[in-house]
C-alpha cells in the first residue's frame, strides 16, 4: 500500500480494517496462549477469562464484516483494494475461528481439572501450541508487511505442526490403551491438540489469503500436509 | 465480421452478403450538394469582382488630376493696376487671376495673347479653379506681385479627360468640348513635362463645385462623420439600454411580445419611410434646419436602432446561462450580474451589431434626400446644424452630373465610401477578436 | 481494552453525527412549474457539518429541491414554491429575507464548471468584492489565498493568479468554482452534480475536497451517480417522481435501505 488514494477517507477506512485485523490477531494469539497455559496449569480463572474474551473477538469480527460491507458499498473497490477488503473479511473469520478454538480449549480446562494433565503430555501440548502460536504470530507480522514470499514460507511450515500433532495423537492413544481411566482426560486433550493443530491450519489459511491479497493469485500447489493421524487407527488394529 | 455479429439476424453463415444501404447514392447526393454550394459561391464572387472591377476601373483615375506646372508672372498691371492693395484688401480678392494664368500659359506655348480666339482657347485649358489657387497664393504673400513664380495649376476638366484618354477623338471637333488645336497644345505641354498627372488630394478636401476638377467630397465626409457620431452617441446607449431591459427585466407578456414583433418589423421598414418621418417630425414639426447633419443623424439613428436592438438582444441571449447562474449563485443582484458579467461577454456581439448598423447608416441615401441633404454645399459645415451633404448623397448628385469628368469622380467617391465601409467592418472584426473570450 | 475504546470513539462520533443540529429544514415543500407539480410535500432536514446527498432518477425533483434551498428557482418563470424552508431559524421565503443575502449564506456550485471568463484572482475576489467583505487589497489577497487553499487549488495556481480562469482544466475549474463559493464564507454549499462533467481523477479530487469541507460547511449535493453519493455523503435522500422516498444514513442506505424503491434504484433494478 505504497500510494494513497485521492479520497483520504477511503484510505482511512482501509487502514481501519487492517488495524482491527491486527488487534483481533493480537487478541486471538493471547487467548490461545492463555488457554494452553490454563490447561497445563489447571488454571480455571485464566480459562474463564479466555472464554469471556471470545465475545470481544466475535464482536470485532462482526464489526469488520459490517465495515467491509459498507466500504464495498460506498467505495466500489477494485483490484488491490477489493482483494484487501475481501481478504480482511476472510482473515477476520479465520481469526474468529482461532478464538473459538482457544475458547473450546479453555472450556476443557474445567473438565480435566480433576485428574490434571500428565507432565509428559503437557509438555507435548505446550510444544505443539508453541509451534502453532509462532505460526500465528509470524503470519500476523506478515500481514503487517504484506510480503508474499514470507506468506509462502509460512504456508510451507504447517508441515511441522502436522507432524507434531500426529506424534501427540499417537502418544494419547498409547495412554488410553494403557489405562482406560485415562480415556476421559485423554479424549479432552486429544480435542485440545486438534484445536491447536487447527489454529495452525487457520494461520496457514491467513498466509494464503495474504498471498492472494498481495499478488492477486492463489498460491500454487497443495499445501504440504504431514497429518497422518487419520490413518493411525488402522495401523494399531 | 457479419458472421460473428449477427447470426441471429438470419444472415446465412456461409457467405457474407453486403446489403445495399445506398452508400453510393448518399455520397452522390453529398457531392451534388457541394457542387451547388461551390456554384453559388462562384456566382457571388464573380458578381462581386465585376462590381469592384467596374467601380475601380472607372474610378481610380479620379485620384489623379492633370496639372500644368509653369512659371507665372504675377503682373501688377493685371492684379492691381492702381496699386491700391494697401488701402483696399478687397482688391486682391477680386483681381483677374484667370488672365494671369492664361497669359502665363500662352507665353509657355509661344502664342500671342492678342490673338483673341487662341487666347480664349488657352484660357479654356485651365480650370476656373486657378482663380482660387492664385488668389490664395497672392493673399498669403502679397510680396510675390511683380515677380515670376513656378506654380502648378489645375488643368480644366476637359483637358483632364482628354489627357486621361477618356474623350473619343474620332468625333469631329465641333461636337466635342476640346478642339484639335487645344489637343496639340496639350501634347506639346505634355512632351515638355509641364503637363502631367498628379495625385488628386482635392477630391478628399474640396467641397461641392460645378467644375469637376475642383469638386471633392470634403463636405460630404464631414457631414457623414457628424452623422455617424450622432448615430453612435444616440443609438448605442438607447439600443443597448432598450435591449437589456427587454431581454433581462421586462416581464414576458403580450405587450412585450408586441414590442418585440414591432422591433423586428421596424428593421425591415424601407429607409425612405424613415426619411418621411424625419421630415415630418424633425424638420416640419420641431423646426430643425433642413439639410443639417444633425437631422440626418437623428433619422439614421431611428433607422439603426432596430438593427442594434436585435443584434444586442441576440448577443445577450448568447451569453451562457451558466455565467448568470454563477453570478446569481454568489449573491450578485440582477443588475450586478448583467453589468459585471453578461454585458462584457455580450460586448463583441453588441459592437459588431452596432458597427454593421453604422455601416448601413453610412451608406444610406434615401432618407437623407427627403430631409434636404441633397444640396450644393461648397463650405465646410462647422457644426452639425450647418447644411452639409453625405457621402452617398454626394455620389448620387455626381451621378446626375453631365460632364465626363464627373463619371470618374462618382466612381472615385464610391471607392472612398467602400473604403470606409471596409474600414468599419475591419474595426468590427478587430473589436470582436479583442473582446471575444472563451467560456 | 484498546479495542473497546476505539469502538467507543466511533460510536461517539456516530452519535454526534446523528445529533447534529439541523442547519436547514424543509417542511412540506412543493414546487410547481406553471401547472405542473414538480415536488410533492417534501420534508427533508439538512444536518449541520454533514454532506447530504440527493439521489434519484432524472426528473425526480432532486435538483428542484436543491434550487429551492437558495431560491435559485426564483429566476425561473412560472415557478412557485409552497411550504416552508428555514435556514437556522430564518424562513428563507419570508418577505424580510433578501435573496441576495440568502445566496451569500447559501452558496452554489453548478453542474458545468462555470468560472467567469476573467482571471483566477478576479473569479475568487468577485463575491467578497460585491458583498464588501474586504477592506483592503491585502485583505482581499488573503481571502483569495485562503479560499484557494481550502479548495486545494493554491499550489496549482498560485503562480498564475492573473491568468484566465477558463484556461484551467475541467477539474481545476470546478474547484475554482468551489473556491469562489467559499470566498464569501457561506454557511451552506449546494452542489448540483458538480462532477458530471469531470473525468474520474478530477472527480476524486473534488470528492476529497467535499470530504474536507464538511468540517466547516454544511453541504448538500445532488448527484446522478449513486456511487458518488455513497462516497461523499453521510446522509442520503432518495427522490422519486417528485417525492422524497427515503432519507437515511448513507451507510444504511447503501447496505440495507428501508424502502423497496430505494433498494431497487440503487441496485439498478428500477422499473
Amino acid at each position: 500500500m505504497a500510494s494513497t488514494h485521492i479520497l483520504s477517507a477511503y484510505d482511512d477506512e482501509l487502514k481501519y480494517l487492517s488495524r482491527r485485523i491486527s488487534e483481533m490477531g493480537g487478541l486471538a494469539e493471547q487467548m490461545c496462549s492463555d488457554a494452553v497455559r490454563a490447561l497445563v496449569n489447571s488454571d480455571a480463572a485464566l480459562a474463564q477469562k479466555v472464554i469471556s474474551d471470545d465475545v470481544i473477538l466475535d464482536h470485532a469480527e462482526r464489526e469488520i464484516g459490517d465495515k467491509a460491507i459498507v466500504t464495498i458499498a460506498r467505495r466500489q473497490p477494485v483490484a488491490a483494494d477489493l482483494r484487501e477488503i475481501v481478504g480482511s473479511l476472510r482473515i477476520a473469520s479465520d481469526l474468529e475461528r482461532v478464538g473459538d478454538l482457544g475458547k473450546n480449549t479453555a472450556k476443557r480446562v474445567i473438565a480435566v481439572q480433576g485428574t490434571g494433565v500428565p507432565r509428559k503430555l503437557a509438555r507435548g501440548l505446550e510444544h505443539l501450541s508453541d509451534l502453532a502460536l509462532v505460526q500465528l504470530k509470524d503470519v500476523l507480522d506478515v500481514y503487517a508487511t504484506r510480503s508474499a514470499e514470507k506468506a509462502e514460507a509460512i504456508r510451507i511450515r504447517d508441515e511441522e505442526i502436522d507432524a507434531m500433532y500426529t506424534s501427540l495423537f499417537r502418544e494419547l492413544l498409547t495412554y488410553m490403551m494403557e489405562d482406560p481411566r485415562n480415556i476421559t482426560t485423554c479424549t479432552h486433550l486429544l480435542f485440545c491438540a486438534k484445536n491447536i493443530e487447527r489454529i495452525g491450519d487457520h494461520a496457514t489459511n491467513i498466509a494464503e489469503t495474504i498471498y492472494y491479497m498481495t499478488t492477486g493469485a492463489q498460491p500454487e500447489g497443495d499445501r504440504p500436509k504431514d497429518d497422518s493421524s487419520n490413518t493411525l487407527g488402522a495401523i494399531t488394529e | 465480421m457479419t458472421d460473428v455479429v449477427s447470426p441471429a439476424a438470419g444472415i446465412p453463415k456461409a457467405k457474407s452478403v453486403r446489403r445495399d444501404i445506398g452508400i453510393k447514392r448518399r455520397y452522390a447526393a453529398e457531392r451534388r450538394f457541394r457542387a451547388y454550394g461551390i456554384a453559388a459561391l462562384s456566382f457571388g464572387i464573380i458578381f462581386l469582382m465585376l462590381l469592384l472591377w467596374s467601380v475601380v476601373s472607372k474610378g481610380y483615375t479620379a485620384f489623379q488630376q492633370t496639372m500644368i506646372t509653369m512659371p507665372v508672372e504675377f503682373s501688377q498691371q493685371i492684379i492691381d493696376p492702381q496699386n491700391e492693395r494697401a488701402t483696399n484688401p478687397q482688391k486682391l480678392m477680386t483681381a483677374n487671376y484667370p488672365v494671369v494664368a492664361r497669359n502665363a500659359l500662352a507665353k509657355l506655348l509661344n502664342v500671342s495673347v492678342d490673338d483673341r480666339v487662341a487666347a480664349r482657347a488657352i484660357g479654356q485649358m485651365l480650370s476656373d479653379g486657378v482663380r482660387v489657387q492664385l488668389r490664395d497664393l497672392v493673399v498669403a504673400n502679397p510680396a510675390i506681385i511683380g515677380t515670376t513664380q513656378t506654380v502648378t495649376l489645375l488643368a480644366s476638366g476637359d483637358i483632364d479627360s482628354a489627357f486621361k484618354g477618356q474623350v473619343d477623338l474620332t468625333v469631329s471637333q465641333e461636337n466635342r468640348k476640346i478642339n484639335d488645336q487645344q489637343l496639340g497644345w496639350m501634347k506639346q505641354l505634355s512632351d515638355s513635362g509641364a503637363l502631367a498627372k498628379h495625385f488628386n488630394g482635392g477630391i478628399f478636401v474640396n467641397g461641392a463645385s460645378s467644375r469637376p476638377e475642383a469638386a471633392g467630397v470634403g463636405v460630404a465626409l464631414i457631414g457623414s462623420f457628424y452623422m455617424m457620431l450622432i448615430v453612435l452617441a444616440l443609438s448605442l446607449p438607447i439600443g443597448v439600454a432598450a435591449s437589456i431591459y427587454l431581454e433581462e427585466f421586462a416581464p414576458k407578456n403580450r405587450f412585450t411580445d408586441l414590442i418585440e414583433v414591432n422591433i423586428n418589423n421596424l428593421a425591415a421598414v424601407p429607409s425612405i419611410v424613415y426619411g418621411l418621418l424625419g421630415l415630418a417630425v424633425f424638420v416640419n414639426f420641431m423646426g430643425l434646419p433642413r439639410s443639417a447633419s444633425f437631422v440626418g443623424g437623428l433619422v439614421l439613428t431611428l433607422m439603426t436602432l432596430p438593427t442594434i436592438i436585435i443584434a444586442t438582444r441576440a448577443a445577450l441571449k448568447a451569453v451562457p446561462p451558466s455565467i448568470r447562474a454563477a453570478a446569481l449563485g454568489l449573491g450578485a443582484s440582477k443588475m450586478q450580474t448583467i453589468f459585471h458579467h453578461v454585458l462584457p461577454l455580450a460586448m463583441p456581439g453588441i459592437l459588431t451589431g452596432t458597427i454593421i448598423g453604422l455601416a448601413h447608416a453610412l451608406g444610406e441615401t434615401a432618407p437623407l434626400l427627403l430631409i434636404g441633404m441633397v444640396a450644393f454645399v461648397a463650405n465646410y459645415p462647422t457644426t452639425p446644424l450647418d447644411p452639409s451633404t453625405a457621402l452617398p448623397v454626394q455620389i448620387y448628385m455626381w451621378a446626375n452630373e453631365a460632364e465626363r469628368a464627373f463619371v470618374e469622380r462618382t466612381s472615385g467617391a464610391i471607392i472612398i465610401l467602400l473604403l470606409f465601409l471596409i474600414l468599419m467592418n475591419v474595426g468590427a472584426i478587430l473589436l470582436r477578436r479583442r473582446f471575444e473570450r472563451r467560456w | 481494552m484498546n479495542m473497546m475504546s476505539e469502538s467507543a470513539v466511533e460510536k461517539a462520533l456516530d452519535q454526534k453525527m446523528s445529533d447534529a443540529s439541523h442547519k436547514m429544514i424543509g417542511k412540506d415543500v412543493s414546487v410547481y412549474y406553471g401547472e405542473k407539480r414538480a415536488l410533492f410535500d417534501v420534508n427533508l432536514n439538512v444536518r449541520e457539518n454533514t454532506v447530504t446527498a440527493l439521489i434519484g432518477p432524472s426528473g425526480c425533483g432532486k435538483s428542484t429541491f436543491l434550487r429551492c434551498l437558495n431560491r435559485m428557482n426564483d429566476t425561473i418563470e412560472n415557478c412557485r414554491v409552497t411550504g416552508k424552508i428555514t435556514l437556522d431559524t430564518d424562513d428563507i421565503y419570508d418577505q424580510n429575507i433578501d435573496v441576495v443575502e440568502l445566496r451569500a449564506r447559501v452558496g452554489m456550485v453548478f453542474q458545468k464548471p462555470n468560472p467567469f471568463p476573467k482571471t483566477i484572482y478576479e473569479n475568487i475576489s468577485y463575491g467578497p468584492r460585491i458583498h464588501g467583505l474586504s477592506k483592503s487589497k491585502a485583505d482581499m489577497d488573503q481571502i483569495v489565498e485562503a479560499s484557494l487553499q481550502r479548495a486545494g487549488l493554491w499550489t496549482e495556481v498560485k503562480d498564475r493568479l492573473h491568468e484566465s480562469g477558463t484556461g484551467l482544466s475541467g477539474g481545476q475549474q470546478q474547484r475554482l468554482c468551489i473556491a469562489r463559493a467559499i470566498a464569501v464564507s457561506p454557511e451552506v454549499i449546494l452542489m448540483d452534480e458538480p462532477c458530471s462533467a469531470l473525468d474520474p481523477i478530477a472527480t476524486a479530487k473534488v470528492e476529497e475536497l467535499i470530504h474536507e469541507l464538511r468540517a466547516n460547511y454544511t453541504i448538500v449535493i445532488v448527484t446522478h451517480s449513486m456511487q458518488q453519493a455513497a462516497r461523499v455523503s453521510q446522509r442520503t435522500a432518495m427522490f422519486h417522481l417528485g417525492q422524497l422516498v427515503e432519507e437515511n444514513d448513507t451507510d444504511k442506505m447503501f447496505t440495507n435501505p428501508d424502502d423497496q424503491r430505494t433498494q431497487d434504484y440503487i441496485m439498478g433494478r428500477f422499473g
